[in-house]
């Protein structure tokens, strides 16, 4: 009797749709874990966290005192911490310890520190602990002892924080202003120089001995080059004003340590801050990972390249592959004869999609950069030889790489959707003397767009997620500029860029300082996740609006 | 409505038309087609009138269709079909390597069963084939566009909304506004194939109506499924079977008077 139920039980389907249902949960749970996981990661690193003093025993170095904050903990039992050869307490299994973040990478070696709980004697948050974020050496933490102006010092004590502030907005404001100069000023100058000194080689290697031309080049050149005079001049006047200030400040161990506040990119203290002003702060810091620029060999400032890189990267590769995989398909679907070599194109393009990506890389290399690049060399940019211009990795390189990676999908996407237009509208073009080609243009592919863009989701799904192969053809660790500036033709192609992708990869691995920079590794990933989701979703919301638009009669 | 076409219909009874004294406008000689192996149509001979409804009528898979698709070379779309046998238009062979196909189609208009507007406005709808002829301006547009729509009698119901989606209209409007999309380019014939076997009562109504308007400017040839509608509507009548011509006559003869026996068996619902 009860097995005749369980045979019900199973004929009934249920068990089905069971296993169906829980297969997408289980899928869903690790989408959202994923998330999950990296937001937490990510986002928890912009939030001011609290600085202790700790005082403790360090054994052979007596009492210790600290600051940092408490970064990791974790808890070990006192097997490992014997086989490591470290004491432990006598009566206790496990032991809990804490990796602190001390900073003051000048005077530390290692600005991280384990410390076990046991010998922790003394742990307090002292309000008058500051953080300085520094554009080199890392977090600074102590307390602020003095202000000096030109060496003298101006203001002591709890007066020196009144006029901090103001001191501190002022060497912001000159150091901007020295960033814009050299960055700007400087760079578009230093352009100019090298394309009058390209022009001047191409007119001798074409043996044009035009004196009159020559003497235009070094006119030109002594032109740029009393403007370069003038914008040192400028720069160094600057950089004198920005040296003015400095600080002075007590670390934990007593020593006094003196820092020029060109060197401070942001005080505070986050032992005084209430939630609103720590919200106010994270916000702020998050911006200043999205637009900045990175610092210390990418594990301190913002990742703004990076971004800019890749969504510059996936628009060119879209633009190059949309019309490549129509045309293609267009010709396969709609010209090309139906049979055995149709058959086998199409069977070729789709096995093109499962091979592995770094295998493009190497072709991209091979024939893109090294054959392509080497011959557009030769031909159009003879004067710069031998430094290649476009016969080295570059971002025009990377998206032609991507956009031969990405193309089967755009081409397996159109014909899908050229082949699922109704019969009744080609015939009805035609019918009204409309040739094959005017009927493909008008009607058919203004129709089948919506096929298309599906077919560039696709794409752009893949392609902003791919790095192994964009480490041979044109990313690198740090860009010196973007890919897109003011100097004339704005787009330089043939500039390396930085990835997204490929900046978690180098955070992640190739960071000197692998702790500090781990919460970055999954900020970035956050990001990365993001810029996918976000140029899906423009891809998408122009389907819909397309797919509005052509709505056939049938659908 | 009805009495109206019915009324027309009568009178158009005593005029006594003959296919002798028309104008001829398509000629059929010797017409063979083949889908493959298969032999679809055998020995067509047919004179089209000019300026007349001339009406396709038979069973299922007679070769009706087939053969209104030979007129402007629609057929030309299937790869394995092959047509031996000659096909003039005022005189000239359509089939001729000289002749270009797309000319060809804007000479001889068509409609189809199933109305198919293009995914784009009334508007555009109507001024697409002459926009591939490379009218762009936009006064001759409007008024070639008006004037089609008129003459499609679909005017009225669409001038204030002429840059609409035209999936937005009805089966009937779609299938005049097809209609009018195929006049707009003036064609000297037009084929109709079952024009209103998809539609309604009234919109039939409607198209049969049109389809009397418009014999003044053009010829017509209709396919049609529907014997009342063939016998509404059309001047002269041409019953297909399995292939062959059987009978071609003025439509009051084959319907009152047919030669054939298997027309006869047609007509009176022997078979079909």
């Amino acid at each position: 009797m009860k097995n005749q139920n369980v045979k019900v039980w199973f004929r009934s389907g249920t068990p089905w749709v069971w296993l169906t249902a829980s297969a997408v949960t289980i899928s869903v749970i690790m989408v959202i874990g994923l998330l999950l996981l990296i937001m937490v990661r990510g986002l928890g690193y912009f939030w001011p966290a609290a600085v202790h003093e700790f005082s403790y025993d360090e054994p052979d170095k007596g009492n210790i005192t600290v600051i940092g904050e408490i970064y990791d903990e974790e808890v070990v039992g006192v097997a490992r911490l014997k086989e490591a050869g470290l004491a432990f307490p006598q009566d206790a299994s496990e032991v809990t310890r804490y990796l602190i973040k001390i900073g003051n990478r000048e005077l530390n070696s290692l600005d991280f520190r384990w410390i076990d709980d046991f010998r922790i004697e003394l742990q307090k948050q002292p309000e008058q602990i500051f953080v300085a974020e520094r554009r080199e050496w890392g977090n600074f933490y102590g307390y602020l002892e003095a202000i000096k102006e030109s060496g003298e010092v101006v203001a002591q004590g709890q007066a020196a924080w009144s006029s901090l502030w103001q001191r501190l907005a002022r060497a912001d404001k000159i150091f901007s202003e020295i960033r814009e100069v050299e960055k700007h000023d400087i760079g578009a100058i230093n352009y100019q120089l090298e394309k009058v000194r390209l022009r001047e080689r191409q007119a001798k290697l074409e043996n044009d001995n035009d004196t009159q031309l020559l003497s235009r080049f070094s006119q030109q050149r002594a032109k740029l080059n009393a403007e370069y005079e003038s914008l040192m001049g400028k720069l160094a006047q600057l950089n004198q004003d920005i040296a003015r200030d400095s600080i002075t400040a007590r670390t934990s161990d007593g020593q006094v340590v003196e820092i020029a506040l060109s060197n401070i990119i942001g005080i505070h203290l986050p032992n005084q801050m209430s939630v609103w002003s720590k919200a106010y702060f994270y916000i702020k810091n998050l911006k200043n990972f999205i637009v900045g620029e990175p610092r210390e060999a990418n594990t301190e400032g913002g990742i703004f390249p990076a971004i800019f890189g890749t969504v510059l990267m996936v628009l060119i590769m879209s633009v190059i592959v949309t019309p490549f995989g129509v045309v293609a398909a267009i010709y396969l679907r709609e010209y090309a004869k139906q049979g055995f070599v149709t058959r086998t194109i199409r069977i070729a393009v789709n096995n093109l999609a499962g091979v592995p990506s770094i295998v493009y890389g190497i072709f991209g290399l091979g024939f893109f950069v090294y054959f392509l690049g080497g011959n557009i060399d030769q031909l159009f940019y003879p004067e710069v030889l031998p430094a290649p211009t476009f016969g080295t990795p570059g971002i025009l390189w990377a998206s032609l790489t991507l956009a031969i990676l990405t193309v089967p999908v755009v081409i397996v996407a159109t014909e899908e959707g050229l082949s699922r237009i109704p019969r009744s509208m080609r015939e009805g073009s035609l019918a009204l003397g409309a040739t094959k080609w005017e009927t493909l243009w008008r009607t058919i592919l203004p129709v089948a767009s919506p096929a298309i863009m599906t077919g560039l989701i696709l794409a752009v799904a893949r392609a902003a997620g791919e790095v192994a192969p964009l480490m041979l053809v044109g990313v690198v660790k740090l860009a010196p500029s973007l890919p897109l500036d003011g100097n004339f033709p704005f787009l330089h192609l043939d500039r390396k860029f930085m990835h997204l992708g490929f900046h978690i990869y180098d955070v992640g691995f190739q960071s000197p300082n692998v702790e500090a920079a781990r919460p970055l590794v999954y900020a970035t990933a956050l990001l990365l996740v993001i810029v996918i989701i976000l140029l899906n979703l423009t891809a998408i919301a122009i389907r819909n609006r397309l797919r509005e638009k052509f709505k056939a009669l049938d659908h | 409505m009805t009495h109206a076409v019915q009324f027309e219909a009568l009178n158009r009874s005593f005029e006594t038309p003959n296919l002798e004294q028309e104008t001829p406008c398509l000629k059929v000689e010797h017409l063979n087609l083949y889908y493959g192996e298969k032999q679809a149509l055998s020995d067509i001979n047919i004179t089209i009138p000019k300026k007349r409804v001339s009406a396709f009528i038979g069973p299922s898979g007679c070769g009706k269709s087939t053969l209104l698709r030979c007129f402007n070379r629609m057929n030309d779309l299937i790869d394995i079909l092959r047509v031996e046998g000659l096909i003039t238009l005022e005189g000239e062979d359509i089939y001729s390597k000289s002749v270009n196909v797309a000319d060809l189609r804007r000479r001889v208009g068509m409609v189809f069963q199933k109305p198919n507007p293009f995914p784009k406005t009334i508007y555009e709808n109507v001024a697409y084939g002459l926009r591939i002829q490379g009218i762009n301006s936009r006064r001759k547009l409007d008024e070639a566009i008006e004037k089609a729509l008129k003459g499609a009698a679909l005017w009225e119901e669409v001038r204030d909304r002429l840059h609409d989606s035209a999936i937005g209209l009805s089966g009937g409007q779609q299938q005049r506004l097809v209609i009018a999309r195929a006049i707009a380019i003036e064609p000297e014939v037009l084929l109709l194939d079952e024009p209103a076997s998809a539609l309604d009562p009234i919109s039939t109504l409607k198209i049969e109506e049109l389809i009397y308007e418009l014999k003044n400017t053009y010829t017509i040839v209709i396919v049609t499924h529907n014997m009342q509608q063939a016998a509404r509507v059309s001047d002269y009548t041409a019953f297909l079977y399995m292939g062959k011509l059987i009978e071609f006559s003025d439509t009051n003869a084959i319907f009152t008077n047919p030669k054939m026996k298997q027309t006869e068996d047609y007509i009176t619902g022997r078979y079909g």
